[in-house]
């Protein structure tokens, strides 16, 4: 797999077009279980959520309740992202009866960066990638017994995450 | 076709780890090209895993997820030589699916 640097935007643009358009071409013959597999899951797609700015705001969407602090919550990033673009989070807890586990980047222009449904049988720990646009806190909400306990972080951005 | 979805899952007692890469633009409709258009947005919306027929994880992202995507998690009930179904739908509709063996 080979990620271009962004030296020729136009012409990477052209090419993943023309894959995507290939790509679409071949997926509309292929039949696959992903419709059944959104059914199984039960789960809406909480777009609401994805379109709030913040962190607050984005937090009600989601869950309509709020957060308390929690050291049981324990959120792993890096002091300093070199690369706003991919900065590793990840969150582990102790907590029981988690259900959902969800990442918030303050000042990105959208908080709400990502959610996951943890059902039970899954361990309550995630690992992720995410884009930050600048220095800003990160904070990782998990619920769990239907109560919400957070952690959250500074993450110093050297080069943002959105492209300038 | 190739699919877009890598998958290593290992298994060791009863626990089996998932580490996913997919390989997807992840454009957040922020940036823009060298002609000064904004790139207009195009992510993975819904990230599906299942293990015999039980949804065991659902990733729902948005456009400050890192370009071709990681995820990593853990699940219990699994053995080695069991299925494991991953399936996702971008903001498009455009959609990938694949089984991969646990280890």
């Amino acid at each position: 797999m080979s990620i271009s640097l962004d030296r020729s935007l136009v012409t990477r643009r052209l090419i993943l077009k023309g894959a995507g358009a290939v790509a679409l071409i071949g997926l509309g013959s292929v039949s696959f279980g992903i419709e059944g597999a959104l059914a199984a899951a039960n789960d809406k797609y909480p777009d609401d959520a994805f379109k709030q700015k913040s962190d607050a705001d984005a937090i009600k969407s989601l869950y309509g309740k709020t957060a308390e602090a929690s050291d049981k919550v324990k959120l792993d990033a890096p002091e300093i992202a070199e690369n706003g673009a991919v900065v590793p989070i990840a969150v582990t807890t102790t907590l029981e009866a988690v259900t959902s586990i969800s990442f918030f980047v303050s000042e990105n222009p959208n908080s709400l960066a990502a959610s996951y449904v943890i059902p039970e049988g899954t361990l309550p720990s995630v690992s992720n990638r995410l884009k930050m646009q600048k220095t800003s806190n990160v904070i990782a909400i998990v619920e769990a017994g239907g109560k919400l306990y957070s952690a959250a972080k500074e993450v110093k951005v050297t080069v943002g995450g959105c492209g300038g | 076709m190739a699919s877009t979805i890598r998958v290593r899952a290992t298994s060791s007692g009863d626990t089996t780890e998932v580490q996913a890469l997919i390989q997807h633009p992840m454009d957040s409709g922020f940036v823009k090209d060298a002609q000064g258009a904004l790139i207009p947005a195009h992510f993975i919306q819904q990230l599906t895993f299942e293990h015999n027929g039980k949804t065991v994880f659902v990733a729902d992202w948005g456009p400050a997820v890192a370009k071709d995507p990681y995820v990593k998690f853990s699940f219990k009930g699994a053995q080695k030589g069991d299925d494991l179904k991953i399936g996702w739908v971008d903001n498009k509709g455009a959609s990938d699916s694949t089984t991969a063996k646990i280890g």
